[in-house]
């Protein structure tokens, strides 16, 4: 639909077919027959855990005359991903109505949408595409006469990347410190002001829509197992064309960055080198697990086989940033980036995650800069398995989990800027790891 | 109803107890007491929503009840998990649990000044006790520590931020005990700290409690400061009749004279009943007081060393632990020095013994 001019505003988007799921969901369904096509969508949460989203709506609480929450988590922040900042940009109704069928399905009869501070022009795209829903009926009091209510109010963030962490949203939510929330409870028991909250990412929310419209079954029919519709991917890095785009989840890794479709293959002739499938958090792999799995199968660009081969020899799809590196580029240097941006985000709550990842970026500034010692990998690996699983929130994970695979594939660039410390500071690209394209790539 | 009552029970470090519903591990772990309890350095049971942040209490959880025994995936913090009937709980048994605690005392000590010989905390640190358990004697970290400048807060504490650990126990005591918190957290990650907003004093009656809540030296009493070492005093439980707080709280004598005042702490280093300003810092002398007798302390706390008052002479056994040997002794040492003198109380000599405090008598 994005093709579509003046898409974005309310009068294109209804005649492109646009808020039929609504009128479907609340005059033909119950809030539990809409959570049913849902489940049978299979669909997976796209904010990066993966979670089935079904699942999560109908773990929500549901005590008597205690109000329930959707809050729409638009924060993102992650390094390489900027998928939801399109769709709201280009699509904002799309969202909306998503919002409305759900908080429908969740009984929320206020809604938020929690969004990242610094997409200041996207608030007012979503404030002005509220108000024409709302003069259009679609919101407010007894929506199109079916008795549910619903109200949408965009709630800025203040820059933090953590307060994408759902608890710690709900508490910035809440008018709090962003400080992520010890768990149990979990939001679907005691969420925003101890209320039952489900908290949803942007693109998960959109894909409600044509679940509804085309039905749950129909939806579960596209991709591949249990990787199910269609799935933004944001694409960034050394390739000919970032951006964007929408995949089934059918296509092969090699085939969303050689073709033209999609990433239009690596400029300057140059080799591809690794890849981060999913956004900064998400282990980096080198191009010869990327293209294909240690088993040898062609990797695909769906859930299970971006995993496939777990930590050691897998990675995730995470929020979909797909980054792209190229023979010229130096893991260090890029692994370092990440860790400063992780050491910078921290919430500083908890002892491993507040100090492992301030100690991490400096060992890696110093490797970087040609002042690193022998035994400073060890050490890296030392901190980084230490913090690990030992934190309130995943975020210490993600601090941990691309220092450790930049090690477990790239150990030899670590040691060759260990043992070249001169060498190191004048050139920034690594040790000639790359991979030709297979001969199945469709150019 | 009767179903909710019905004790759980727990098996941690292969000792089972029943617990009541709601316990968390911590707590069931302290109920069995010695190595069996984790380390806390953030969880404070008087301070609600305490807990989970330091991660020094991680256990490894084998089997999470009997209707699901399965596993869990990750180390918990048993401040803050609740037991489940079957529950098998893993704390000093498990290698994950001290390999883990580990690297977390670590990571509290990679920023922290290490400036114990001129802290007032010294001798009554939990951190120090945790690294003496459970820390290296060198350290990895080859860069600079953090560093925060000192300030005061109030005429009566002080802020010495760079030794802070994050505990956020001054955080929740500020909360929970007075109307207006005026302290808190500012800034984040490696960078955070703990700060009012602009220089503001900490007034209220009871916020004193702040320095008996923090585990290390950062929040310190200047009515105390730098006045005196915790070992060398004598610490004594007594009263008052106090129309703000119930006016229970330990004097700390050196000779006649009382340095500080503190609430009175339990067996896990938690304050027992919350006092006010007033009898923390402005009542101190012992005429103010109903004296009860001397503070018990853990002996293996260095505070124990000045501590001999009501000391038996032990008994000697020596000889029945040789099964009756008589142990051959080449120096006559005991009666050349007689420094180990039974009649001499110790307790009458005034801080560190010297040989000359032999001398005459
Ligand atoms: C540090 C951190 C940052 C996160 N940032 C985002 C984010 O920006 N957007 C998002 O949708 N989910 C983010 N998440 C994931 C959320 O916690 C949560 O899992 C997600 O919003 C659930 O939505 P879903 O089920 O629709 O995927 C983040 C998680 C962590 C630990
Ligand atoms: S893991 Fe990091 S971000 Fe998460 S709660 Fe702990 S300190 Fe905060
Ligand atoms: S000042 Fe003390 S009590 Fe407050 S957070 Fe720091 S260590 Fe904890
Ligand atoms: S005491 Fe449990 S995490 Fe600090």
């Amino acid at each position: 639909m994005d093709g579509v001019e003046g898409i974005r505003y309310y009068d294109v988007y209804r005649r492109e077919g646009g808020y039929r799921s609504v009128e479907k969901a609340l005059k033909t369904m119950s809030p539990d027959q809409v959570t049913e096509e849902v489940k049978k969508s299979g669909l997976r949460g796209r904010g990066g855990a993966g979670f089935p989203t079904g699942m999560k709506w109908s773990f929500i609480a549901k005590p008597d005359g205690v109000p329930r929450h959707l809050v729409c988590n638009a924060d993102e922040s992650e390094p390489g991903t900027f998928k939801d900042r399109y769709l709201m940009e280009f699509i904002p109704h799309l969202l909306i109505e998503g919002l409305i069928v759900s908080s429908y399905a969740l009984g929320s009869n206020v809604t938020y949408i929690y969004i990242r501070g610094e997409y200041a022009w996207i608030i007012d795209i979503l404030e002005s595409a509220i108000e024409e829903a709302r003069n259009a009926g679609w919101l407010g009091r007894n929506i199109q006469g079916s008795g549910f209510d619903c109200e949408i109010y965009v709630h800025r963030g203040a820059g933090a990347y953590i307060c994408g962490e759902e608890t710690a949203l709900i508490e910035s939510l809440e008018g709090k410190r962003g400080n992520p929330r010890i768990k149990p409870p979990f939001p679907a028991v005691k969420g925003a002001w101890e209320r039952p909250t489900v908290v949803n990412n942007v693109e998960t929310i959109a894909a409600v829509v044509p679940i509804l419209n085309i039905g749950g079954e129909e939806y579960a029919k596209i991709g591949i197992g249990k990787s199910t519709g269609t799935k933004l991917i944001s694409s960034c890095g050394n390739i000919n064309k970032p951006g964007v785009y929408e995949i089934d989840m059918t296509i092969s890794v090699e085939e969303f960055i050689y073709s033209g479709e999609y990433c239009g293959g690596i400029p300057n002739g140059k080799r591809l080198k690794a890849c981060i499938p999913g956004g900064s958090s998400v282990p980096i792999l080198p191009a010869n697990l990327l293209l294909k799995t240690a088993k040898g199968d062609t990797r695909m660009m769906t859930y299970e086989s971006l995993a496939d081969g777990g930590f050691p020899k897998g990675s995730m799809m995470g929020s979909g940033g797909f980054i792209v590196l190229d023979e010229d580029q130096c893991i260090v240097r890029h692994t370092f980036t990440l860790a400063r941006f992780y050491r910078h985000e921290s919430c500083g709550q908890c002892s491993p995650c507040r100090e492992g990842t301030g100690w991490m970026e400096k060992i890696l500034y110093n490797i970087e800069n040609g002042k690193g010692k022998s035994n400073d990998i060890d050490l890296l690996w030392d901190i980084q398995r230490k913090i690990e699983g030992n934190t309130i929130c995943p975020l210490g994970d993600a601090a941990a989990w691309p220092v450790a695979a930049a090690i477990r594939h790239f150990r030899d660039e670590f040691e060759w800027h260990v043992q070249n410390p001169q060498e190191c500071v004048k050139r920034n690209f690594g040790l000639g790891h790359y991979a030709e394209p297979l001969q199945t790539a469709t150019a | 109803m009767a179903e909710e009552k019905k004790p759980l029970k727990v098996t941690i470090d292969n000792i089972t107890i029943e617990v009541e519903q709601g316990t968390t591990i911590l707590n069931a772990a302290r109920r069995i007491g010695g190595d069996v309890a984790p380390p806390a350095m953030c969880y404070y049971s008087k301070l609600k929503n305490s807990g989970g942040k330091c991660r020094t209490c991680l256990v490894e959880v084998e089997a999470g009840s009997t209707v699901d025994p399965r596993p869990m995936p990750k180390l918990v913090a048993s401040c803050r998990t609740n037991v489940m009937d079957g529950m098998i709980v893993k704390n000093i048994t498990s290698e994950k649990v001290i390999d883990a605690r580990n690297g977390v005392v670590e990571f509290l000590l990679i920023n922290h000044p290490l400036d114990c010989p001129i802290c007032d905390q010294a001798g009554e640190c939990d951190l120090q006790n945790l690294s003496y358990d459970h820390g290296k004697e060198g350290t990895r970290y080859e860069f600079n520590r953090r560093t925060f400048e000192k300030y005061d807060l109030g005429p009566f504490i002080q802020l010495h931020m760079t030794r802070c650990i994050m505990c956020f126990r001054c955080v929740y005591t500020a909360d929970q005990l007075t109307e207006k918190r005026v302290h808190g957290i500012l800034d984040r990650g490696d960078h955070v700290e703990i700060a009012t907003y602009i220089q503001k004093s900490l007034d209220h009656d009871f916020i004193g409690n702040v320095i008996d809540v923090c585990p290390v030296g950062a929040l310190t009493d200047k009515t105390f400061r730098f006045k005196n070492r915790v070992w060398f005093l004598n610490p004594v439980d007594a009263h008052r009749d106090c129309p703000k707080c119930k006016g229970k709280a330990t004097l700390w004598y050196r000779g006649d004279e009382v340095f500080r005042v503190t609430a009175r702490k339990d067996q896990w280093g938690e304050v027992e009943d919350w006092i006010c300003n007033e009898c923390r810092f402005e009542t101190k002398k012992t005429s103010d007081w109903i004296i009860e007798g001397p503070t018990k302390i853990d002996r293996h706390s260095v505070i124990a060393q000045g501590h001999y008052v009501g000391v038996q002479k032990p008994q000697e056994v020596l000889y029945d632990v040789l099964g009756g040997r008589k142990p051959k002794l080449l120096m006559n040492i005991h009666n050349v020095s007689e420094v180990n003198e039974p009649g001499r109380d110790l307790s009458k000599i005034e801080g560190p013994a010297h040989s000359t405090d032999f001398e005459n008598e």
